[in-house]
């Protein structure tokens, strides 16, 4: 898979580290009142979809920034790449 | 039918003229007992042991596409039982007796071939985790021989032992396993629970379940609603596309993992050799090409086929640790969608739906498990208790803090 960087162009994948769903992102916070059911969903549930799927990859041998990249899972294409700060801006401005 | 030598001499007298097919192709009833869907192995086997042992025969089998047309017809053929946590092993080593007497039991060539499997290690440390490994598999009655380097040196003297960053220092050896016809495990259950009654329908897709007041009572298929008491989900690399439909999150990542055959070659690997360092496993198929693997891609995938880059890695591995394979050309590759769990282990569990059943989370090792997964999956759908070898295999493992974790890497399932 050839991955277009927002600020370097197209990369090789083989530069990046994977780290699953963005959902990863919104982790619960620790000062909230411990609800038990809530973490554990965070930590080990996914949604696992067959098609559109927004995760997270690690620029590792490169810049060593944090991506969110839309991709499907069934094809492989990647339709949407932009770096995970400004995807979670563009999440806290939606909220 | 039972096959047997005499009868194949005599179909040979005739023109082999009087084989019948080995399942029937039934029309689904309105109702069943239990429904299982998915006709992978997992799925076959849990309705063969389900009929032939538990004695439950109204049952059928649902299938999407062609029975065995999933990892079943995908993996690399390797059986053992060489794991360490108790909550593995014991399971590991029920499945491994159950293919030792599976060709008698199902009364089906499935050319079980108990050859040994070697896994290499290269350092003191990875030594005493061998020894530990070994003495784990022991105290489950299974096998467990530690080779030391001259002892490797005779069975497999063409491995690189003097490579630079992976010396070969001996290997944990395990002479019950081997490899199984992959294709055959999946006819011969198929034929097994058909001859007891199943009805093993394919063609016909899972479209949704029926669930009222928090109970399951059937699903909604390509062919029309099947009713059941019981509904039973098995189906391995879709399990979160499934059980999706009932409104379940599972603790599983779908990814692709890579597999290959070389060209045929004459006999020169007469065991299945792991060289985990590098990534990389193989042994040699009946026909003469070598079978071999590596690690998954590590992105969630449902494309049955990877990428570049991997084929690469694990041809390197290949070459560091045999060079002499360097000049077999690579024939064939593929891809199979793993159901990557959040500890590695399996899962094999009531849903918290009444009646809705779930077995998956096989990641990579789902084809050694088909009869215990399928045995224990029929125990626990007749008797509504776990099978004492599979008590670990529960879906709330991680809300107890119970993990099954055998490489201690935590709820990243691409690193597993």
């Amino acid at each position: 898979m050839i991955i277009p960087h927002p600020y370097l162009g197209p990369r090789d994948s083989c530069e990046f580290v994977y780290k699953g769903d963005a959902a990863l992102l919104f982790r619960p916070e620790r000062e909230d009142p411990v609800d038990y059911d809530t973490f554990h969903n965070y930590l080990y549930l996914r949604n696992n979809p067959a098609g559109e799927h927004k995760e997270l990859w690690y620029h590792e041998y490169g810049d060593r920034s944090w991506l969110v990249i839309t991709r499907n899972t069934e094809t492989h294409e990647i339709l949407k790449v932009e770096l995970a700060v400004d995807y979670l801006k563009a999440q806290e401005n939606g909220n | 039918m039972k096959y047997s030598a005499l009868k194949i001499f005599l179909e040979g007298l005739s023109g082999n003229q009087g084989w019948k097919k080995a399942w029937r192709e039934p029309d689904p009833k309105k109702e069943y007992d239990i429904i299982i869907i998915g006709g992978g192995g997992h799925g076959l086997s849990t309705a063969y042991y389900l009929s032939n042992v538990y004695n439950i025969n109204n049952i059928a089998v649902l299938e999407k596409g062609w029975i065995g047309s999933g990892n079943i017809g995908r993996n690399t053929t390797i059986i053992r039982s060489n794991y360490l946590l108790p909550e593995n092993e014991p399971f590991y080593e029920f499945s491994l007796k159950l293919w030792e007497g599976l060709e008698q039991d199902t009364n089906y060539n499935s050319m079980v071939s108990q050859r040994g499997v070697i896994n290499i290690f290269h350092s003191d440390a990875q030594r005493d985790a061998a020894v530990r490994r070994g003495n784990a598999m022991l105290l489950s009655g299974a096998d467990a021989t530690l080779l030391d380097e001259n002892a490797l040196k005779n069975l497999c003297p063409y491995l690189d032992f003097e490579n630079a960053r992976f010396p070969v220092k001996g290997a944990l050896m395990q002479k019950r396993g081997g490899t199984v016809r992959h294709d055959a495990v999946a006819w011969g259950y198929a034929r097994g629970a058909d001859k007891k009654g199943v009805d093993i329908i394919q063609n016909c897709e899972v479209e949704d379940f029926i669930i009222k007041n928090g109970v399951c009572s059937g699903v909604v298929t390509s062919k029309g609603k099947i009713h059941a008491k019981k509904v039973a989900s098995c189906v391995a690399g879709s399990s979160s596309k499934v059980m999706s439909k009932a409104n379940m999150r599972l603790p599983i990542e779908s990814h692709v993992l890579q597999a290959f055959v070389s060209e045929g070659l004459k006999p020169i690997l007469s065991n299945v050799i792991t060289f985990g360092a590098g990534h990389f496993y193989v042994s040699q198929s009946d026909k003469g090409g070598l079978v071999f693997g590596g690690d998954i891609d590590g992105y969630n995938s449902y494309a049955q086929r990877g990428n570049l880059p991997v084929v690469e890695d694990v041809c390197e591995g290949g070459m560091a640790i045999m060079p002499m394979i360097g000049r077999a050309r690579l024939l064939r590759m593929w891809g199979g969608i793993m159901d990557m769990s959040m500890d590695g282990s399996p899962f094999i569990d009531r849903t918290h739906i009444g009646g809705l059943y779930f077995n998956g989370g096989w990641c990579y090792g789902g084809f050694k498990a088909t009869p215990a997964s399928g045995y224990c999956y029929a125990h626990l759908l007749a008797t509504d208790t776990p099978h004492p070898v599979a008590k670990g295999y529960t879906l709330n493992r991680f809300k107890l803090g119970h993990l099954i974790d055998e490489k201690g890497v935590g709820a990243q399932p691409n690193l597993h």
